[in-house]
């Protein structure tokens, strides 16, 4: 009983369960200069989209107090302190000068309908003032011959500097014949080393792209990886999720553009400052999960009285993403906030590992023994479903643990 | 001399599409072919999980129609269990649904099939003035339009254009003569298409709140929905209510009128039935309007077919007669299959290269990765207007209703002194048309819908899951969950074996529409809809993207694609890629 307590005390004292936003003022300087001076060359180059984003707002009937507002909760959102704030809206104005190419590959468009959903900012900003999307399947008016033009004009005239986000995993079986595009019947792998070879960055984004997703999962029949498995020699973003959160998507392209680098990242090579959190630590549920409340089974009192749905299998004590503190469709709501489980999207094979509505306890999927969640970066694969186990026994124990505390 | 050209990939759609169509000395469509060039397994990753975990995958299938697999699989596993689910979980999950067919049809007509038929740098030559003046003429009180709020539209515009940098917008088929409208209407559609931008992420709010998010909702579960705590919230539901009454706003003042001014325009197609196609009509029938359980209660849509479009003969609908066929598909087989024996066994024969560098399909084989779905040895067309055409068939009222309403308002606006005919219906606009009608019926039941459930949550009843047991239920079991998404009929089939899945089929709006020939070369419903259609230029075949977007394709979810191999006429291929 001992050991276990000390498990749940480290497991709740661990530093790993937190993300570092004040690494001092030195940082924050050094920092400061860097992004300064990046924002200066950029504001140098020539605009790929002539527009700025004075205009937008003009357009939009948005004053600069509605703008700053948004910067300043971009500004939090990237874990920066608030003195940052001129400088991502320095950024946003000159994000017309960071050309973005869409690639859908082996895909269900989620991720690109995610981005017509988001929020901050607006789509039309988005498209048509902001970034200049350069290519996108799901959106472009060109078709065909016309399409496969623009891009290849796109790919040439912002050689270098252009990022690639994709979506959708790459089927590498049968030789990839699996997904073709165009009419010279490329392979999706082809189109992908293609535009990635002369960008600047490559922006992995939903769990597809990142891990591979739907199609990897086992039998994974069309041999499907995400893009990290096939680029190589090219900073390689991770955006998982299925589908991705817009805001971190948005968040990403800003810090790339604000320091013309990736932003930093875990070993997964996902950003920190989206996928430092664990939904667990975050969730609105967590003080029902603390005093040993569960929603038993679905629609049940407990259900009604939102308790905790790790009986039900969330996944959320696994999982690495903001949604708890981000949400969704403007912050509107959560998978946990309409009553059901975290399915841990955000985390590789979590088809296999995490979608089910039981706890891991109860899975076909057998959880290594020992061990408990650390920090995001120490957080290796066995450790990972060892913490099923940890917070099962908490679960289990959680209301003879307050008993026992007060005997000893 | 034909000539034989390929659109690849077909833009604007969800997924990766490929057309192929070949051409006549007089630009007339002679031959067509539609093949999805993506497959990714889902069938086959399916197998042997636990059904209660199938809907979250399924899901994945398309991000479009996202909410739509996740409640057919569930139901799917829900038939076979012999499970009904609580009042509550069924009006929440036609209110998911229904903010889904509200968002996918304005998307679709303003985002995705817009731009066939609103050329955008026309508008800028538009006199505001004018163009309010004309909007008077399609609406009492027009959405958003004014002189000033039009000025703005073109300023931001000019830009765009001026700098020859459009992004998205840049080298589309700008200027094409088929483009009708005059610069006036094209003003005002453009002006709806960015406002649209902007509301339709209320729709996708309005999903939210009882899916918890959007794309891919997750407050679905075998047996009924987890969102007790936003159904008993009355804010939530006022929520909810607010932006339907906000959207239907934009529906009924903004949509339906561009739809009246667009349907005047391209009249002239409507009428000579350009695009018609198969003419054969299928319904699954969906949104179930009492809770007498599964295949017992009203629909909203009924369940039907008519066939060669005539609507005196309503054909009730037996999802025994559903059958794949893959003569066509990139899979091996010999016979058409009913879904619960269906197999996905890949079998790709690749594409031939020819001497000017293009790879062609070969259509004379298999060229697609859509299976062929036939109805009772008939090839059939699903969506809007099948839904539409089988209402009216079936004597549904409220279809009816709105059917000749708007059948009526086209014929005074025309100045016929009388209703345009039914028979307009069938055609590439009547498509268009049907999906608009549809979406005004949606918004309004939908009211009554948010009004039944907070009534019912009102009365004490929370319950939002029919309880079962799992071991008992499972142990040899199948079902099939039949609706109908925004595109069309959407169809899931689950064999279960001892708590696992042993088998499970998708057939879904894509697989019916962009489906390969058949075992007879029978065309899909695209390839026949594209046949005998004149292309005004052919380096800009705006009118095979008309017609083919005017069936909302969704590649994603066609798992299995169609071949064509009927006349010898014209070649389109069709390709795409969120397959199952």
């Amino acid at each position: 009983m001992i050991e276990r307590r000390e498990a749940l005390a480290k497991m709740f004292s661990a530093k790993g369960s937190k993300v570092n936003t004040n690494r001092g003022e030195d940082y924050y300087r050094s920092l400061m200069q860097t992004m300064t001076k990046r924002l200066e060359e950029l504001e140098k180059m020539p605009a790929a989209s002539k527009t700025s984003i004075q205009s937008v707002l003009e357009a939009e009937g948005l004053n600069r107090r509605d703008f700053m507002k948004w910067a300043s909760a971009t500004t939090a959102m990237l874990m920066l302190p608030s003195q940052f704030t001129p400088l991502i809206a320095k950024a946003a104005e000159v994000m017309n000068r960071v050309p973005v190419i869409w690639l859908e590959l082996q895909d269900c468009a989620g991720n690109s309908e995610a981005i017509l959903r988001s929020d901050a900012p607006t789509i039309d900003e988005l498209i048509l003032e902001v970034i200049s999307l350069e290519f996108n399947e799901t959106l472009m008016a060109a078709a065909g011959h016309q399409a496969e033009e623009h891009l290849e004009e796109a790919m040439h005239t912002f050689k270098g500097k252009y990022l690639c986000v994709v979506e959708g995993s790459i089927p590498l079986a049968m030789e990839g014949m699996y997904g073709t595009i165009g009419a010279y019947g490329e392979t999706f792998k082809d189109h992908l080393l293609r535009v990635a070879a002369d960008s600047a960055a490559v922006v992995a984004v939903g769990t597809c792209a990142t891990f591979g997703g739907v199609p990897a999962a086992a039998p994974n029949p069309t041999g499907a990886v995400g893009v990290q498995d096939v680029v190589r020699g090219k900073p390689i973003i991770n955006i998982p999720a299925c589908p991705a959160n817009p805001a971190n998507i948005t968040g990403t392209i800003l810090h790339f553009v604000l320091t013309g680098q990736v932003p930093e990242l875990d070993h997964l090579n996902r950003p920190k400052f989206a996928f430092g959190y664990r939904i667990h630590d975050n969730c609105e549920r967590r003080a029902h999960f603390d005093a040993g409340e569960f929603v038993e089974e679905w629609g049940d009192a407990g259900a009604q009285n939102n308790f905790c749905l790790y009986k039900m299998g969330c996944k959320g004590p696994m999982t690495f993403n903001n949604c708890s503190i981000v949400r969704y469709n403007e912050a509107v709501n959560w998978p946990i906030g309409a009553g059901h489980g975290c399915i841990g999207c955000s985390e590789p094979q979590f088809w296999d590992k995490y979608a089910q509505e039981r706890p891991m306890a109860d899975t076909h999927f057998k959880a290594p023994t020992g061990g408990v969640e650390k920090t995001v970066d120490e957080f290796g694969l066995g450790l990972l479903t060892a913490a099923g186990i940890g917070i099962g026994i908490h679960a289990l124990s959680s209301v003879t643990a307050g008993k026992k505390e007060e005997n000893e | 001399m034909s000539k034989h050209i390929i659109v690849d990939p077909v833009t604007r759609i969800e997924g990766h599409l490929r057309v192929e169509a070949v051409i006549d000395e007089n630009n007339m469509i002679k031959d067509a072919y539609a093949s999805s060039t993506m497959f990714r397994g889902i069938e086959t990753i399916l197998k042997g999980r636990d059904p209660r975990d199938a809907g979250l995958l399924a899901m994945r299938i398309c991000g479009v129609c996202t909410g739509t697999h996740y409640q057919r699989s569930i139901e799917a596993v829900e038939d076979a269990f012999d499970v009904t689910i609580p009042k509550n979980a069924r009006i929440v999950r036609n209110l998911i649904q229904g903010a889904l067919y509200l968002h996918d049809h304005v998307v679709h007509f303003y985002h995705l099939h817009g731009l066939d038929w609103v050329d955008i740098t026309a508008a800028l030559e538009a006199d505001p003035q004018k163009a309010e003046e004309e909007s008077f003429n399609w609406c009492k009180t027009p959405y958003g339009v004014s002189k000033s709020e039009l000025i703005q539209i073109q300023e931001r515009l000019t830009k765009f254009v001026k700098q020859g940098r459009l992004g998205i917008f840049s080298n589309a088929y700008w200027g094409n003569k088929s483009y009708k409208l005059t610069p006036e209407q094209n003003l005002i559609a453009t002006a709806h298409y960015l406002q649209a931008l902007d509301l339709q992420r209320d729709a996708a709010k309005m999903m939210a709140i009882f899916g918890g998010k959007m794309p891919h909702p997750q407050s679905l579960v075998v047996g009924g929905v987890t969102c007790v705590q936003d159904i008993q919230n009355p804010a939530r539901i006022a929520m909810f209510k607010t932006l339907l009454k906000k959207f239907t706003h934009f529906i009924k003042t903004a949509y339906m009128p561009d739809l009246a001014m667009a349907g005047v325009k391209y009249v002239d197609e409507a009428l000579d039935g350009t695009g018609a196609g198969l003419k054969n009509y299928m319904s699954y029938g969906d949104f179930r309007l009492d809770d007498t359980g599964f295949y017992n209660s009203a629909l909203l849509f009924p369940a039907g077919v008519v066939l060669n479009g005539d609507l005196s003969s309503y054909i009730p609908f037996d999802q025994t007669k559903v059958a794949e066929d893959v003569t066509h598909a990139w899979y091996t087989g010999d016979k058409p299959l009913h879904p619960y024996d269906g197999e996905t066994n890949p079998h790709y024969t690749g594409l031939e290269k020819k001497e000017d560098g293009y790879k062609y399909l070969k259509t004379g084989e298999k060229y697609s990765w859509i299976k062929s779905p036939i109805y009772d040895d008939n090839r059939v067309e699903v969506g809007p207007l099948a839904r539409m055409v089988v209402g009216v068939a079936a004597g549904d009222e409220r279809i009816t209703k709105y059917v000749t309403n708007f059948l009526a308002l086209l014929g005074e606006k025309l100045g016929l002194g009388k209703p345009a005919p039914t028979a307009a219906l069938f055609s590439t606009v009547g498509r268009t048309a049907a999906r608009a009608i549809e979406t005004e019926l949606m918004a309004d039941v939908m009211l009554e819908w948010v009004d039944e459930l907070a009534a019912n949550v009102a009365s004490g009843d929370l319950s939002t899951w029919t309880e079962f047991d799992f071991n008992k239920v499972s142990k040899d079991a199948k079902g099939h969950g039949l609706a109908e998404a925004p595109r069309g009929g959407l169809g899931h089939w689950v064999k279960i074996k001892d708590g696992k899945i042993e088998n499970y089929q998708a057939v879904v709006p894509s697989t019916w529409n962009a489906a390969p020939r058949d075992y007879k070369d029978r065309m899909g419903a695209y390839e026949a809809a594209l046949i005998g259609t004149k292309v005004s230029n052919v380096d800009q075949p705006l009118e095979i993207l008309r017609t083919i977007h005017s069936f909302d394709p969704c590649i994603a979810c066609a798992v299995h694609i169609v071949d064509t191999k009927g006349k010898e006429l014209a070649h389109f291929k069709v390709n795409t890629s969120c397959s199952i």
